[in-house]
């Protein structure tokens, strides 16, 4: 109580001191200082529980200065007078001395030895009553970035005196985007805030549609329930509608909980309990005359219970029958909890109608994650399409490949720092390494096993292992970074749900490249025609001129290439390892096989319908990805049961062979 | 005569192209015919349809005294129903010998648990050498089919099916690449046949047609052109000018 | 035509099986002398000169004998490169390991609560396995796979009837629909890499990728020593594979293996002399999903520990791998190229291998084996595509058959371009 006792003296000495000596440098009568007088106790005793009104009124008045004493006060620069009792503020010259100043009008008053003076250290809870009281006054601010700040620092924690700022700032804002933003908070905070039901439902209703998160954040603790119990359903407005018990809603299990919770029923005794009371009741051997020995299964557990309970040295607990009576006795019902029934009730109208809208976004976002997921599995298999689909020749190295074009540009970026320059610079490279790679293959391995497919699904998957172990070798088995230039950091947003970044809508549209170039190669020139001769009768092409030993060398060159260029794309995407071949292999095979051998827009629809139905997969279980993998697969080789040529297949006698 | 295969209105394509277009044949109990046709004709895709390798667009194949419908049957019914198939090249097991090659053949029960609890009966023994010496390959029995010239793989191949027992043969070139007294030989072997079954033979070669004497079908663009004795369709107007006035 | 019989000796019924078929006869000599050897020098029951662990690599060995043996019924003879049969391997090993995995713990269970109060009632019981069991995956109740788990016969029966239900059903899915050649490789894959990624998960309720453990412990034997129980598997693994040779010599030796052969190189022909290629091809691909469980289930006690990784395609594709080696369409070539590679693959990755220094850089053969592996099976395909089988048809001096036209290398490939001109 000493701050007290030192208090009144000081009080005591100032008026004094005002009756003998009035100070001529401050004026004791201005309407901050009075403001100031009539709470000086609660300022001075600066206690978080009872400042509230201190502040409320700094807050409510609308002199200039208020913000001012707001400021100074919670930047520990408020002082009092000890004698007068006047508020001023101040700054410390040295340890001894301070400046002080005058709050009205903001002249200095002279300097002074600080024992004439105590200092106000309001503490961290009233510096933030204190901070929200300014928010209102920096909502009138002139600058536009302080009033954005004050409606961020609302945003993040709002209370009941931001409605009234807002609503006072509300119609006078200049900027249109901010002006935006304070209607928002606005209906937000009257959502939340607002004395009468009303206000509260017309601000709810002006929200219909929004997909923002904060408008559910606001409403979804409006249509909180609780289950609650009774032996028969109440009138009361707040009942929203009863549940069964036994049911996924509501097990028995809990629904008794409830009943127990209520005081309707009796406890049951976990068997934890049971058993705990029944060793504290062990006499001898026996319990309540039963053999212990006898106590291994739970119906003897049950009656020895029951013998104890009649000997009364336990408590009853109910039985399974208790329970079911007590179930069937009463009536299970909801209860809203999260505001007036009106209120809540609009409130779920206005949530169920977002809700909807909010599916209808997700399933947009969703059909574009997909998308991405198509593009990245189209970029694996495309080189496929046209090493497996069009030359027939099974390549289990492809995937060996990819992580090859990936590596290389890793490497690149070694040595060129520059994000933009180094990925323009690897993809040509990739192309080049891969293309080489494929070339060697095709003239040391394949050629040697054209038309023993199985043997070059062996020896192809010799390659693969060896190329795999290499490149850990060289590499090690940590994950590289392949790091994508920075203008594809981030996100095409449309909404809160609906969003694609950069880096997918980058590969999406080089999966179109490569569409396109498989297109124009395979249809628009030499290199192409020739192909498509060599694979339908090489013997008829080789005899008009073609050399199918060297059209294969190419073909294979340009589909392990590409393989390359893919590995560049899916080590931005996802992480360079040894293994990140492997990861596509079984699917890319899958895609050309579910979309048609030998057909690039069979394969377009198989990694469409791969994707699409992976991603359908996850969200039905998003927490395992695993599982959709799973399922996805063994979708796939249902679908191949049904459709063994894909999707498009092609007819007739070429295919018999 | 009741028929014992009967083809009505059967229509395939493939992309479009139609190979057989609103074909329809019949073939008696113990009866020998002769299809011939140019290059594209149809001939092959007939015998695909009827042995099950090629479902037909329309169209239905019948056979035997109960008209059963052939084209709900996979290849392996068709064939255990009575249809024997001789390909055109050769396609004999080449890594087996030709006694297992024979013993493959034999008509017996094909479900996988009998052949595998299977054991040449001495009358078994007995057929295969039987086929073996009338194909001219008793001595080589022990060998490898691999081993084989053309000629001998040809032999083997119409071995093979005598061996199944068929009700119908369906013969593919059966004279392609054979010395004249070969020739001669399967002639004897496919009218002896005849006597007791349906060969369709389909063949290039018009003496060895005209020494089979018999009922000719002549084919074109999938469909039949003409159909009766050998003299009757070489001097048709329209099978001179589609095939042999070219 | 006088002396049928002697024309067709494989036919012949009157002389006994071993005697038509000498090298089975000299297998099953060889593996009794092994497994005699082995038993002289073991800790367990010999003079000691072989360790224990390496009693357990020779058991394990016998298994993967077994399982090759298998794939070379399915693909060297049948022609259908399976690359799912060491999924129904781990299946083998899953089964048995979930009983000895349930019976181990059950013991403990039960004797740290014979110390309570209160002597346990079932539940408790059950719930203490599940806790110990299921814990590292954070659940503590028994899946429903694990019904069986608490009984051997019954386990033992999931040992053959899960992986030959599946590979039942699978098979017939796929060879209904004349999934034929690399296509259905990569089915098989497929398969393979389901099954595992299933198995990866937590709450495929056979502990994800922690798989199971322990399962060297043989439950109420613990007072057995390993050096002991390592022979018995030893026994166990070499009579497995005893008899599994004799069944595969008879499945492939009479006219059921013609018709293998034969489906191998022209499935197409096969069909027109009437024999139902997918019943065939669904029988031998069922028998031999149950005989590599069987190989699984014998191998996985040897090992310890089984987790969804071992079924990862990668490891059906190193079957493939070693019967390839030793040589396709020949039994025996399937046993020496399981045993050769494998033993050679432990070698190499055990570190006993020397490294070679090259002066700028040393070979450490833990990292380079695996290289060396990939490479030398291209070079095996390549250039012997009957593997070591073929060496020792030199040595018999056997001539290969003049196969006129068509390729090497019994597949279904490599009658393709002659199929499609028909």
């Amino acid at each position: 109580m000493s701050v007290f006792r030192r208090f009144c003296t000081a009080l005591l000495s100032a008026l004094l001191i005002l009756v003998a000596l009035p100070l001529a440098a401050q004026t004791a009568d201005a309407p901050i200082q009075r403001l100031l007088q009539d709470h000086a106790e609660i300022i001075a005793k600066s206690s978080r529980r009872t400042i509230g009104p201190a502040i409320d009124a700094l807050g409510a008045s609308d002199l200039a200065q208020a913000q001012t004493v707001l400021e100074k006060w919670q930047a520990k620069e408020m002082w009092f007078n000890k004698d007068t009792g006047l508020f001023v503020y101040a700054e410390e010259i040295d340890r001894k001395t301070i400046r002080a100043f005058d709050f009205d009008d903001g002249s200095e008053i002279g300097e002074f030895d600080d024992k004439g003076f105590k200092q106000l250290k309001p503490n961290s809870g009233i510096r933030g009553l204190i901070g929200a009281a300014l928010v209102q006054f920096q909502l009138k601010n002139p600058d536009p970035t302080v009033r954005a700040a004050a409606l961020d620092s609302i945003e993040r924690d709002a209370d009941a005196t931001h409605l009234l700022a807002l609503r006072a700032v509300r119609d006078g804002e200049t900027d249109a985007a901010l002006a935006m933003r304070i209607d928002r908070l606005e209906r937000l905070l009257t959502i939340r805030f607002a004395d009468t039901d009303a206000e509260r439902i017309a601000a709810i209703t002006s929200f219909e549609g929004d997909l923002g998160v904060d408008v559910r954040a606001a409403l979804n603790p409006l249509v909180a329930t609780v289950v609650d119990a009774a032996a028969a359903l109440p009138e009361d407005a707040d009942v929203l509608r009863t549940v069964t018990p036994g049911t996924d809603l509501l097990p028995a299990a809990q629904a008794y909980e409830i009943l127990v919770a209520g005081g309707l029923a009796p406890p049951r005794i976990s068997r934890a309990d049971q058993k705990a009371a029944l060793i504290d009741n062990i006499q001898g051997t026996t319990v309540a005359g039963i053999e212990v020995a006898s106590l291994d299964a739970q119906d003897a557990r049950d009656l020895a219970y029951a013998a104890l309970v009649r000997q009364g040295a336990v408590e009853e607990a109910a039985t399974d029958a208790d329970v079911a009576r007590a179930l069937e006795a009463h009536v299970f019902f909801e209860r809203l909890v999260g505001g007036a029934p009106p209120v809540a009730l609009a409130a779920q109208a206005v949530l169920d109608g977002i809700e909807a809208k909010v599916a209808v976004n997700q399933s947009i976002d969703l059909g574009l994650d997909a998308l991405s997921l198509a593009s990245i599995y189209f970029l694996a298999a495309i080189g496929l399409a046209i090493t497996f689909g069009v030359m027939g020749v099974i390549n289990m190295a492809h995937g060996e490949f990819i992580m090859m074009g990936a590596y290389t540009g890793y490497v690149v970026q070694l040595f060129v720092p520059d994000y933009t320059l180094s990925i323009l610079l690897a993809i040509p490279l990739a192309f080049a390494v891969t293309f080489g790679a494929g070339v060697a293959m095709e003239r040391l391995v394949i050629r040697r096993l054209y038309h023993r497919p199985l043997e070059t699904l062996l020896a192809t998957f010799g390659i693969s292992i060896a190329l795999q172990q290499l490149a850990k070798n060289i590499f090690g088995t940590q994950a590289r970074p392949l790091t994508a230039p920075g203008w594809l950091d981030g996100s095409l947003v449309f909404n809160d749900i609906v969003s694609i970044s950069y880096i997918r809508i980058a590969i999406f549209v080089l999966a179109l490249l490569f569409l396109a170039l498989f297109l124009i190669v395979m249809n628009r020139t030499r290199l192409g025609l020739e192909v498509r001769a060599v694979t339908q009768n090489p013997r008829m092409a080789a005899s008009m001129g073609i050399n199918p030993d060297r059209i294969n060398m190419l073909t294979f060159g340009f589909g392990s290439g590409i393989a390359g260029i893919a590995g560049v794309a899916i080590g931005l995407y996802a992480k360079v390892t040894s293994e990140m071949g492997a990861d596509y292999i079984v699917q890319s095979f899958m895609t050309v096989v579910v979309g048609g051998v030998g057909n690039i827009w069979g394969t377009l629809l198989g990694v469409t319908m791969v994707g699409t139905l992976q991603k359908g997969i996850e969200w039905l279980n998003p927490s395992n990805t695993l599982a959709a993998q799973t399922y996805m697969i063994l979708f796939i080789i249902l679908f191949i049961q049904f459709r063994p040529r894909g999707i498009i297949a092609l007819k007739g006698r070429a295919v018999e062979a | 005569m009741s028929s014992l295969l009967e083809v009505s209105g059967v229509s395939v394509s493939f992309d479009g192209f139609k190979a057989i277009n609103n074909l329809t044949f019949q073939i008696g109990e113990a009866e020998m015919r002769a299809v011939i046709g140019p290059n594209g004709a149809g001939k092959t895709t007939f015998m695909d349809i009827v042995t099950g390798k090629t479902r037909p667009d329309e169209g239905r194949v019948l056979w035997g005294e109960k008209s059963q419908s052939l084209l709900s049957m996979s290849e392996s019914q068709i064939a255990r129903a009575g249809v024997g198939r001789k390909f055109q090249r050769p396609t004999v097991f080449e890594d087996q010998t030709v006694a297992e090659n024979l013993m493959l053949a034999i008509k017996k029960n094909r479900s996988p648990f009998a052949v595998l609890n299977f054991r040449a009966t001495r009358a078994d023994q007995e057929k295969v050498a039987e086929l073996a010496d009338e194909i001219g390959l008793l001595a080589a029995l022990e060998r490898k089919s691999g081993e084989l010239s053309h000629g001998q793989k040809q032999w083997l191949e119409i071995g093979m099916l005598l061996a199944q027992d068929p009700r119908l043969l369906l013969v593919d070139e059966p004279a392609a690449g054979m010395t004249p007294a070969e020739r001669e030989h399967t002639t004897d072997i496919l009218v002896e046949a005849a006597k007791t079954r349906a060969v369709v033979v389909v063949e290039h070669d018009m003496e060895f047609v005209r020494r089979l004497n018999c009922k000719v079908t002549v084919l074109h663009e999938g469909s039949v052109l003409a159909e009766g004795s050998i003299d009757h369709v070489t001097s048709d107007q329209s099978v001179i000018e589609v095939y042999l006035g070219r | 035509m006088t002396d049928t019989t002697s024309l067709f000796p494989k036919y012949a019924k009157s002389r006994p099986f071993v005697a038509r078929h000498p090298s089975v006869l000299i297998f099953l000599v060889c593996l009794a002398l092994f497994t005699l050897g082995v038993t002289i020098l073991s800790e367990g029951f010999g003079i000691g000169v072989i360790s224990t662990s390496f009693i357990k690599t020779l058991g394990k060995t016998l298994c993967l004998c077994l399982v090759a043996l298998a794939m070379d019924l399915v693909w060297g003879y049948t022609g259908i490169l399976s690359l799912g049969h060491m999924a129904f391997f781990g299946i083998g090993g899953y089964a048995i390991g979930m009983w000895l995995m349930y019976a181990r713990t059950e013991i403990i269970v039960v004797q740290s609560l014979a110390a309570a109060p209160l002597p346990p009632t079932p539940q408790e019981i059950s719930d203490g396995i599940a806790t110990q069991i299921f814990g590292v995956v954070g659940a503590s109740e028994f899946p429903p796979i694990w019904a069986f788990a608490h009984s051997l016969p019954l386990q033992l029966a999931a040992v053959v009837l899960v992986p030959g239900l599946l590979a039942l059903v699978f098979g017939w899915l796929a060879f209904r629909s004349r999934v034929t050649g690399v296509y259905l490789s990569i089915l098989t894959q497929a398969m393979t890499l389901a099954l595992s990624l299933y198995l990866f998960q937590n709450d495929s309720g056979l502990r994800g990728n922690n798989g199971l453990s322990g399962l060297q412990n043989l439950p109420g034997l613990d007072a057995v020593p390993q050096d002991t129980v390592s022979m018995w598997f030893l026994w166990a693994s070499a009579a497995a594979l005893g008899l599994g040779y004799v069944f595969a010599a008879w499945t492939v030796s009479g006219k059921f293996g013609s018709v293998l052969r034969a489906i191998r190189d022209n499935e197409a022909r096969v069909r027109f002399l009437g024999y139902s290629v997918e019943a065939y091809k669904l029988f031998i691909f069922t028998v031999t999903a149950i005989i590599a469980a069987i190989a699984g289930a014998l191998y996985y006690p040897q090992a310890g520990i089984i987790n969804p990784a071992e079924i990862a395609p990668i490891a059906s594709i190193y079957l493939a791998v070693w019967v390839a080696i030793g040589g396709r369409g020949r039994l025996y070539g399937a046993v020496i190229g399981a045993a050769f590679v494998s033993l050679l693959s432990t070698w190499f990755t055990g570190g006993q291998a020397p490294d070679i220094n090259l002066g700028v850089y040393t070979v450490q053969w833990v990292d380079w084996w695996t290289i060396l592996l990939g490479l030398s099976f291209v070079a095996v395909t390549l250039f012997a595509p009957k593997g070591i089988g073929g060496i020792l048809d030199l040595l018999e001096q056997r001539r290969s058959p003049d196969r006129h036209g068509a390729d090497l290398g019994p597949d279904a490939g490599a009658l393709r371009e002659k199929e499609a001109d028909t």
